[in-house]
């Protein structure tokens, strides 16, 4: 695996957020380096969404700071339209604009936020779409499309953008059991070509094979760290342990 | 009896002047329903506003005039404002009356639209990089478009009703003309001709209406 370079591509420092009276995070640190694999695993509401959502800014921290790619996103100078172009994100529900073709989805950033002419725009949507294997379905609506394929047209929204890091939210929970392997497939070329990712997922065996980090999160607070053969195998935390062998029950 | 209310020689003689009010009818029609849509769209893009002093001034304004009587307001414009010194002629009254009324109609069906559409598109939009504006733009109005067409058409429907109103500040419109022809011929004919031409117009438009609330029932099931 490759080790962790200097400097973290992604740096988030003791980030907090309250929804009303609830603590849902509670001074989290999270430092990613280049071309890490980063996969947070942890019960639901332990958190891990909402730090996901707040490395993009999608979710406002309450407070701390959140550093991507030497930008601080929580600057008020700072143009988050700009900075999101190299943060790419992958939902659970997919979220494809149904009203667009597949390649509609990949190129409309391109063209009104990277300012891409449309013939150029087209061409790297068309690439973005051939990485994910769906060279042949840039003209299908999503609803003509399976979920997985539909994940995938999400993924080529995203790297389309060429982003330095990508943000996964739990990208494989919403599919069919046989759809999952074919999203897992892009996921692992796409660490092979070096991307930067941050995975909050169940996949172990995915998160066993690609993974150079695991986060155990609980209640707000990232609870253990460490390479995933000794979080699922030997965990030092009682509830790390408690959780994994929940998991590999199901 | 028909020759009363159906007699040929009055309604020849009155044919060119209901036409002229047909055309001007199509024309205020063409004129007031994208004013209202535009109202609309700017009323429904302000609503997504979560900022209580945008919040609270936009719901009174809304209030204020769909509850207003449009022909109130009309009235109010043509014949009231002028004691304020400001005075707008009949068309420019109708223009006025009709974006702030129809506007705030649109404007709460098009809200509603934007309400239909799931948050995770406007997420998925911004995580891309586009501005709440873009992603409201090219991701959520197309698809709250969609979702309330019947909506959409059947306000539509009200506002080309709505046009004979221009009638009481004079202005040539399809009824105004009818009630000329009627008060010179002295007979209803041109007024039963005006109704039939309104029902010819909107007719086409209710079928498309039940048309598409059929198949969004039937995409329903």
């Amino acid at each position: 695996m490759t080790p962790p370079a200097a400097t973290p591509i992604v740096r988030a420092t003791a980030i907090h957020k309250h929804f009303g009276a609830l603590h849902v995070l509670k001074g989290v640190d999270l430092e990613v380096a280049e071309r890490e694999l980063v996969f947070v695993i942890g019960p639901s509401g332990s958190g891990k969404s909402t730090l996901l959502r707040c490395l993009n800014r999608l979710e406002e921290p309450s407070s701390g700071s959140v550093v991507v790619d030497g930008i601080d996103l929580l600057d008020p100078r700072t143009d988050i339209n700009h900075a999101r172009q190299r943060i790419g994100m992958v939902f659970q529900s997919f979220n494809l604009y149904p009203h667009m073709t597949a390649l509609g989805n990949v190129t409309l950033a391109l063209r009104k936020v990277a300012g891409r002419g449309r013939a150029e725009a087209d061409a790297i949507g068309q690439a973005a779409l051939a990485r994910v294997g769906l060279a042949d379905r840039a003209g299908h609506m999503p609803a003509q499309l399976s979920g997985g394929q539909q994940q995938r047209v999400a993924i080529a929204r995203a790297i389309a953008l060429e982003p330095r890091v990508m943000l996964f939210d739990e990208p494989t929970s919403a599919l069919d059991p046989e759809l999952v392997g074919s999203v897992l497939q892009v996921m692992r070329e796409l660490r092979e070509s070096g991307m930067t990712m941050v995975v909050v997922s169940h996949e172990m065996g995915f998160a066993r094979a690609a993974a150079d980090r695991v986060l155990f999160m609980d209640e707000g607070m990232i609870v253990e760290a460490g390479p995933p053969a000794q979080i699922f195998a030997a965990p030092a935390q009682e509830r790390t342990r408690a959780f994994i062998s929940q998991i590999k029950h199901h | 009896m028909i020759e009363t209310f159906l007699n040929a020689a009055i309604l020849k003689a009155a044919w060119p002047i209901l036409l002229a009010g047909l055309g001007n009818t199509l024309a205020l029609s063409l004129l007031v329903v994208p004013l209202g849509l535009a109202g609309g769209v700017v009323l429904a893009l302000l609503s997504t506003v979560r900022v209580q002093w945008v919040r609270w001034p936009l719901m009174a304004w809304v209030d204020f005039f769909r509850a207003f009587p449009p022909l109130v307001l009309l009235i109010f414009l043509y014949a009231g404002l002028p004691f304020a010194g400001l005075e707008m002629g009949g068309f420019g009254c109708v223009a006025v009356a009709f974006f702030l009324n129809t506007g705030a109609y649109y404007g709460e069906v098009l809200r509603a639209g934007i309400e239909s559409v799931p948050a995770g598109q406007i997420e998925a939009a911004r995580s891309t990089g586009l501005s709440r504006l873009q992603a409201l733009a090219h991701v959520v109005l197309p698809q709250a478009v969609r979702n309330v067409m019947p909506d959409l058409l059947s306000n539509t429907l009200e506002v080309v009703k709505l046009t004979s109103l221009a009638s009481v500040v004079a202005l040539p419109e399809l009824l105004f003309q009818a009630r000329q022809a009627q008060s010179l011929t002295y007979n209803p004919t041109p007024i039963v001709a005006a109704a039939v031409i309104y029902f010819l117009l909107l007719w086409p438009v209710v079928r498309l209406l039940s048309r598409l609330e059929n198949r969004a029932l039937a995409g329903r099931r």
